[in-house]
């Protein structure tokens, strides 16, 4: 069975699409800017109103509160918020503090001010947000695009190590090819308010 | 004590003071001046209608008539709020969710002023209920304008931040509630100011009124403290009551925010 489906999903201009994405399924989304591929990721997170359905292992979105398939079906936005005034305290309760190493910060940074960290902090510490919430299926909209090489290698190695994990897998949108070729085994590519599924990374996939 | 009357020489030599202050500021600011004036003409021409309205009413006592008025105040008071938005709901849901809190606060609370407390004989006396009303309803729509305005525009300014915590999951009323707070805030403040400046820094309008009609000032006082009581709990609920509606109109059943249902400015 299917992890994730989408089922004739359509919103704002992009046509409805059907699709499947199964367990270890890492799929790069990619089209030229204003395409609609954060929109996408916003209308499987059930963040926008929305033609079609997603299903979750044949579970259909609307089968299941809100706040519950925004929990399993995880949205990480490109640019991500901090509103309470530390960094620990969004991270949810009990996290082990070996996540903060693993994005390459000493423990410690969970009694960091979130107000004054730098864009690729807020980055990474998104992500760490994200993952040890643990979601069955992770929508990345652009997880590593305020990163140096060493922090974007960490980021990767977490991406990894997540889908090695079962019953998960990612939806990631990036515009750095290399990256796309490293993390995803299959590739939608949206043209023309069009969402189609590319054989292999080729140059008509733009990024 | 008797009422010293004032002629209409004294009005007009009111008048002309402030006209003059629209006089000097011509040249700098002319649009301030033609406010000025504007706000004269509109002054003398509703109180006088009022006026006259009031006499007509109070030779009545009738129960139709009063409440016909109490409508049209609320109606006014719901027409107000939607105007002085900045990020207004579409199909008229201002207008609705404002008339709604204001009249459920506003009634209520002159219901128990005039059952409870003063017992005017009879109960609708319009001596008592229209301007009680009066001053309870333009307080609160004071509250309910500044809550919703405060709600919306945080609301749209801060939608990444709302947004951000319904992508972890939290459901609608969680994610929004600083905004929340912020707009309860908001709407309270004046009429907590007002209870804290009362008899120290500003002697209130009804107090004052009262005592230059020759009223003794233990009784003014204690009117005094009864309406400001009475419009602080007013205005509390009918922000409250705004709030919640407002946040229901700005969250669908899939806890989306839907920034779609304010008009664009």
């Amino acid at each position: 069975m299917p992890l994730l489906s989408l089922r004739d999903l359509a919103i704002g201009s992009l046509k409805p699409f059907s699709n499947h994405l199964y367990e270890g399924d890492c799929v790069a989304l990619s089209g030229p800017s204003g395409c609609g591929k954060s929109l996408l990721l916003r209308a499987i997170a059930d963040l926008d109103p929305h033609s079609g359905t997603c299903f979750l292992r044949g579970e259909a979105c609307d089968q299941i509160p809100a706040p519950e398939w925004r929990r399993r079906v995880m949205l990480t936005p490109s640019e991500c918020r901090w509103w309470l005034p530390t960094v620990g305290e969004h991270m949810p309760a009990g996290m082990p503090p070996s996540w903060y190493e693993k994005a390459g910060f000493n423990p410690d940074v969970a009694g960091w001010e979130a107000s004054r960290l730098s864009s690729g902090e807020r980055q990474r510490l998104g992500l760490i947000r994200t993952l040890s919430r643990e979601p069955a299926v992770s929508l990345l909209d652009e997880p590593s695009a305020n990163l140096d090489n060493r922090n974007r290698e960490r980021i990767e190695r977490m991406l990894t190590a997540y889908l090695a994990e079962p019953g998960r897998a990612i939806c990631l949108v990036s515009h750095d090819q290399e990256q796309c070729l490293r993390l995803a085994n299959r590739f939608w590519n949206i043209i023309d308010d069009k969402v189609r599924e590319l054989s292999e990374l080729t140059p008509t996939f733009q990024v | 004590m008797s009422i010293i009357h004032l002629s209409i020489w004294d009005l007009g030599l009111c008048a002309l003071l402030v006209c003059s202050l629209a006089w000097i500021n011509w040249r700098q600011a002319p649009d301030l001046s033609s406010g000025i004036l504007i706000g004269v003409a509109r002054l003398t021409i509703q109180l006088s209608l009022i006026g006259m309205a009031l006499k007509f009413l109070f030779a009545q006592t009738s129960l139709p008539w009063v409440l016909m008025v109490c409508l049209f105040m609320a109606a006014m008071a719901g027409r107000e709020v939607g105007a002085r938005q900045e990020h207004r709901f579409t199909e008229g849901w201002t207008f609705r969710i404002g008339l709604f809190a204001m009249t459920a606060s506003s009634y209520s609370m002159i219901l128990i002023v005039l059952l409870a407390l003063i017992q005017p004989e009879p109960w609708y006396k319009p001596q008592y209920a229209i301007p009680l009303l009066g001053m309870i309803l333009g307080n609160t729509l004071n509250g309910v304008s500044l809550c919703l305005d405060r709600l919306t525009a945080g609301a749209r300014n801060q939608k990444d931040l709302i947004e951000g915590r319904l992508m972890l999951g939290e459901p609608a009323e969680e994610a929004i509630q600083d905004q929340r707070r912020q707009a309860l805030h908001a709407g309270m403040t004046p009429a907590i100011n007002g209870m804290a400046t009362a008899g120290v820094v500003s002697l209130p309008g009804m107090m004052t009124g009262q005592i230059l009609a020759g009223s003794p000032p233990e009784t003014a006082v204690a009117y005094q403290i009864m309406i400001f009581l009475m419009i602080v709990a007013a205005t509390g609920f009918g922000t409250w009551i705004a709030n919640r509606l407002a946040i229901w109109r700005l969250f669908d059943e899939r806890h989306r925010l839907r920034l779609d249902r304010l008009a664009l400015k």
